[in-house]
């Protein structure tokens, strides 16, 4: 059996679609396991784990640690807000200090982009980004394929839209790198001043009206805006922007096609996406959380298996 | 490389007839009990057992589950390549049933006893009986042993016993291949 290209997962940068294959190969026999009666099994028994979180998360986090233990790793959990970071300690001297309890894998959240690039020189132990500032979230566009995956047949050939504020989001980034290499065509769809510029030579479209966007596509991504980033207004009122790239029901039953609806979470219901909407049929926000654990699950295993 | 034939088609065809038979002789009506072929080689043994019961024997309505074993498995992280998995499909419960794990080649015991904790996800069997198409005795790791054997072979550790399916290499046959 083929194994992954890589001994860490820092980006879908790095991957090839190969390996991006063979983690929708092993996630499916995960979604098996965890719809059983017993949820659990015992291949990761003799490694732990530590999570590393430096910036809050609510599903990552819970998806990570029940992918975890799912696979009957330890885990130990780590934030910043109650650590020694707070008393000076540097990024390598708290992780090498986790690591030397014997330690195999980290899984680290960080508001600095290259944070696990840099932490994987430096330290020795499988590394899985789990976000790193606007950079990469990896394990998120794994899932959002693989969502797109089961409800579609495929994701090559499939029209992705991602709509909001590309300019914060590393699940825009992670999941402009995914699509591409699986094959669909992908536009993105925001305020001018949340579109980076020269995204286009990543191989993406930029559309600025919604209704184009969306009777283009098959799948729309919608993106929170990440006020938490900006230091500065992008955009002159939430209500505006509700107004010009929020998605509500309306505006999804006037296109010509029926669309499937994706976010990634945290929802702000009725800025990017109206209640309505986020729970419709047509919607697929909560397959996206339980998919997430299968698709950790196999990259946990799949890094697991070449720890010597 | 060298290889011998252990059993034709024509010897497969009576042991397969005899297994169903003694599965048959333990089990009647199969009502409480379940077939369940260890993926991915076991399960051609089970779908073929499974049909002559059917067919020859008329027996209605029998369970057949396959399990797959690769997250049980033992060997994690020792071999240089990671284990693939197949497909488990078993969509009747296993709680108070008869189980009767099936596998081509029982050799060292670790995929048995791998598949004794796999099955327990399913529910806890009333009880687990093995079936083997070949028992390669003598190399045992572990204290397992078939309730049903198709036929005993004294092979040494560096020849490798390889059954192969109609539905699956064209033709019905094993081999005694020597490394």
């Amino acid at each position: 059996m083929a194994s992954l290209s890589v001994k860490h997962l820092l980006g879908i940068k790095y991957l090839n679609e190969k390996d991006i294959q063979l983690i929708f190969e092993t996630a499916d026999h995960f979604k098996e396991v965890i719809n059983r009666s017993i949820k659990k099994v015992p291949s990761l028994r003799d490694i732990t784990i530590a999570n590393i979180f430096f910036e809050n998360s609510t599903r990552t986090r819970l998806s990570f640690e029940l992918a975890e233990k799912r696979l009957s790793a330890d885990v130990i959990n780590f934030s910043a807000s109650q650590s020694s970071v707070k008393k000076g300690e540097t990024l390598i001297d708290t992780v090498n200090n986790i690591l030397s309890m014997k330690v195999d894998m980290v899984v680290m959240r960080h508001p600095n982009p290259g944070a696990g690039i840099f932490l994987s020189k430096h330290v020795d132990a499988a590394i899985i980004n789990a976000g790193d500032g606007a950079h990469e979230h990896p394990t998120q566009a794994l899932l959002d394929s693989y969502s797109i995956r089961e409800k579609l047949g495929d994701v090559a050939g499939k029209k992705v839209v991602i709509v909001g504020d590309i300019l914060h989001s590393r699940v825009a980034l992670s999941n402009i790198f995914a699509l591409k290499l699986q094959g669909a065509e992908v536009k993105v769809c925001g305020p001018k001043t949340l579109i980076p510029k020269h995204i286009e030579s990543l191989g993406v479209e930029v559309e600025a009206d919604l209704r184009k966007a969306l009777n283009w596509c098959d799948v729309a991504n919608m993106l929170r805006v990440q006020n938490e980033r900006m230091e500065i207004n992008y955009f002159p009122t939430t209500r505006e922007y509700t107004q010009q790239y929020g998605i509500n029901k309306p505006l999804l039953n006037s296109l010509d096609k029926e669309i499937v609806i994706m976010h990634p979470g945290p929802i702000n219901r009725g800025v990017e996406i109206t209640s309505d909407v986020a729970d419709s049929s047509q919607s697929i926000i909560l397959n996206q959380v339980e998919n997430g654990v299968a698709i950790r699950m196999a990259v946990i295993y799949l890094l697991a298996s070449q720890i010597k | 490389m060298s290889q011998k034939v252990l059993l034709s088609s024509k010897e497969i065809h009576i042991i397969l007839h005899r297994l169903a038979c003694q599965l048959l002789e333990n089990h009647l009506d199969f009502k409480n009990t379940v077939l369940i072929g260890l993926q991915p080689r076991g399960s051609f043994l089970a779908q073929r057992l499974a049909k002559i019961l059917k067919e020859e024997y008329k027996v209605q309505g029998i369970q057949l589950g396959l399990l797959d074993i690769t997250f049980y498995r033992d060997d994690f992280r020792r071999g240089e390549k990671p284990l693939e998995a197949s497909t488990t499909k078993i969509d009747f419960i296993v709680e108070g049933k008869n189980v009767v794990l099936i596998d081509d080649v029982l050799y060292t015991g670790r995929s048995i006893r791998a598949a004794l904790t796999a099955i327990q996800s399913f529910g806890r069997p009333q009880e687990i009986e093995l079936l083997a198409l070949i028992d390669r005795r003598f190399s045992r790791h572990l204290p397992i042993q078939p309730n049903y054997r198709g036929r005993q072979v004294d092979a040494i550790n560096d020849e490798k016993v390889k059954v192969m399916w109609e539905e699956n290499e064209g033709k019905d046959v094993v081999y005694l291949v020597n490394k």
